[in-house]
This record gives C-alpha cells, sequence and structure tokens, in this order.
C-alpha cells in the first residue's frame, strides 16, 4: 500500500572527519525516532563504514537505514550516492576509496570513528576522507547509474563544495535522479536560490535533507515520498513520478 | 597585448584547435570556482584555472573570454577540447603552476619587469 514516508537521506555519522563526534549510530537512530522519521540516509565523507550498524540499529527500531556515501568529484563536488544493495555500495566504495589519495590528520581535520551496533567505537578510519577523489562527476555519476543506486547532487545553494559553486550551471547530460537543497535555503532565498530552485530551470527533481553533522540537525530538512516501501528502488520511481509514487514536499 | 603573443612569452600549449589567436587580452582572472568567474570575470579576459570540466567552456563563451590557461600540467576532458573547438576558445595547457603562470601574466599584461 501507497504511503507518505519522511525522509532524510543525508546524515553524517562521527566517521565524516567534521562531524560532531556524538553522531553515534544509536543515537542517530533514537533522534531520528523523535522526529518522526521513517527513513534515514547514512552518507559520509568518500566512506560507507558506519552504514551497517546504523542499519542494525535501526532495524531494531523501525527506522529504515539506507547506505550511502557522499562523494568528493575531482572538480570538489559533493555527491550523494545511496544503494539499497550492500554490495553495490561497498563496490561504489571501493571505486572511491581507489582514488582518494591521503591521510588523516585528525588533529587538524578531526577523528573518522567506527562505531559497532552497540555503539562502541571499533576503530578509525585513516584515509583523507575530507579530500577529493580524482574521479570526474561524470565518471561518479555514471557509477552510481551502473550500480544501480540513486545520485543526487549536494546542497546545490550552497557556496561550496555544490555543483553550482564549483561548476556554474549544471551539465545537461548528467544523470542526476534530484538535486538536493540545504536546510539554509528557506531562510535566504536570494534571487539566486530562487532562480535554483526553479525547477524548470534544471529539469531535475529537487529534495530537501539536513546533511546533518550533529544530533539536533537531523530531520531539520526532509522529504516527503509517497511510496510503497523504503527503498531506493521506490524513491526513484517517486523522483520520476512513475506507478503513482510521487515526492509531496 | 595580443593572445598570440602571451601564448609565446609564456611557452603555453594551445591544446584546442582554435583560430582566435589574435584578440587582444586587457585583463586576466584567475580561480577555480566557476560561479566566480561568472560573478567576477571581464570580458576579453585570460582565465587561469586547474579545473578541467567541460563547464570551463560554457563559463568562457558566457563571459565572453577570450581563453583559458589550465596550469600545472592538468590535461582537458576530452568533452572540454570538443566543446572548445565548437566555440572556438583557447584552450592553454602550462606544467607551471597557477601563482607562477599568474605572477608572469600580470608581468606581460601590465608592463611589469619579472626575473625568471
Amino acid at each position: 500500500m501507497l504511503r507518505a514516508f519522511k525522509a532524510d537521506l543525508h546524515i553524517h555519522t562521527s566517521l565524516s572527519p567534521c562531524a560532531d563526534e556524538e553522531m553515534f549510530p544509536g543515537k542517530i537512530i533514537e533522534q531520528a525516532k523523535m522526529n518522526n522519521l521513517d527513513i534515514i540516509g547514512i552518507c559520509d565523507h568518500n566512506s560507507s563504514e558506519n552504514v551497517v550498524a546504523t542499519q542494525k540499529i535501526g532495524h531494531k527500531s523501525n527506522i529504515a537505514v539506507i547506505g550511502g556515501i557522499e562523494a568528493t568529484s575531482q572538480e570538489e563536488v559533493h555527491i550523494l550516492a545511496l544503494f539499497d544493495d550492500l554490495q553495490e555500495l561497498l563496490s561504489f566504495q571501493e571505486i572511491v576509496y581507489d582514488k582518494l589519495p591521503g591521510f588523516n590528520d585528525e588533529k587538524v581535520f578531526g577523528k573518522q570513528l567506527i562505531i559497532n551496533d552497540n555503539d562502541e567505537v571499533t576503530g578509525y578510519n585513516c584515509r583523507l576522507l575530507i579530500g577529493a577523489t580524482s574521479l570526474s562527476l561524470q565518471k561518479i555519476v555514471e557509477t552510481i547509474y551502473l550500480l544501480g543506486g540513486l545520485s543526487i547532487a549536494s546542497h546545490i545553494d550552497r557556496k561550496s563544495f555544490s555543483i553550482i559553486a564549483q561548476l556554474g550551471f549544471i551539465p545537461e547530460e548528467l544523470l542526476f535522479d534530484a538535486l538536493e537543497l540545504s536546510p539554509n535555503y528557506q531562510n535566504q532565498m536570494s534571487s539566486f536560490s530562487e532562480m535554483m530552485i526553479n525547477q524548470e530551470l534544471y529539469g531535475f527533481p529537487l529534495v530537501t535533507f539536513s546533511d546533518a553533522h550533529f544530533l539536533r540537525d537531523i530531520g531539520k530538512s526532509l522529504t516527503i515520498f509517497f511510496i510503497e516501501e523504503a527503498s531506493i528502488k521506490e524513491i526513484k520511481k517517486a523522483l520520476s513520478g512513475k506507478d503513482g509514487r510521487k515526492v509531496i514536499t | 597585448m595580443k593572445l598570440k603573443q602571451i601564448v609565446k612569452e609564456l611557452g603555453l600549449e594551445v591544446v584546442s584547435k582554435v583560430f582566435n589567436l589574435d584578440t587582444d587580452i586587457v585583463d586576466g582572472y584567475a580561480s577555480d570556482l566557476l560561479s566566480d568567474v561568472i560573478a567576477n570575470a571581464k570580458k576579453d579576459s585570460i582565465w587561469v584555472t586547474l579545473q578541467i570540466h567541460q563547464n570551463i567552456i560554457g563559463v568562457a563563451v558566457l563571459k565572453e573570454l577570450a581563453g583559458i590557461i589550465i596550469v600545472n600540467g592538468r590535461k582537458p576532458e576530452t568533452e572540454t577540447l570538443k566543446k572548445a573547438e565548437q566555440e572556438n576558445i583557447a584552450v592553454m595547457v602550462t606544467e607551471l603552476p597557477a601563482f607562477e603562470i599568474i605572477g608572469k601574466l600580470y608581468g606581460l599584461l601590465k608592463g611589469l619587469s619579472y626575473s625568471g
């Protein structure tokens, strides 16, 4: 049966060096529950190593957790890649890791904590997750498409790491499933952001998520999908308006 | 100063097949944020960047820039070159990092002397 699902598909964990160290899977699920979210997406910078733990905890609390990565292209554009299948996500992670140079300095960028489903720190990721891959935007979007994932251009209204800031405009041949607006876009409706949210200008569906780096930001901005179940397959249908599925807000 | 003279003086390699190297260059702009170039670059400027994405051509056309210098030995993507040739935008590459090529370019355009 089709129903409304509240989704915040862009949440960081303490694996992202720039995220708050409190962003443990269990606490994230608690916060999602408090905000009546049905679906969350875990998208750390260039890694997915806290996805499985969050999925396990989410399962117990009846919150669907979709695994993802916020990948950084060589143009320094952020792209969300979300997958139904863990193997697809791991294949994507491998491609990203292979093209991600450098090592993290946690004194400079922050810790990159790997957490288990008991909310215990089990390790540290030593890669430079804050860095950029040498993969082109085109290549990243194509790879997500071929692996069957959902690709979303992150926070296109932001002045850093967004496709608009880095590349000026969206090349029409990119196969994005949607463009994401950050929670701030409502407060700062400049003529620039008004232009941004003119859907017809780009012809891509628009969504908005929190990009939460702190617990308090989870669910701050969300998109409601009218779908049958919490999956990328269904969300894709909603984004293209197929089989009665749709985006409500 | 004519673009072809700048190419010669700075030892740039012109990688797009174009025929407009006679443009008079009055100014330059350096930025890797294309949104910033759209906002601030002036017509007939030469643009120095490390971005190699095809959108640099779109921006150059939009802002009527005279040419693009890609720094640090980076090579433009195939699509970028194709678009450059369609739009007759001169794309040049240099092995030098941005700081050095911009310094030399500034010296040339503003008539200052530089060593090296």
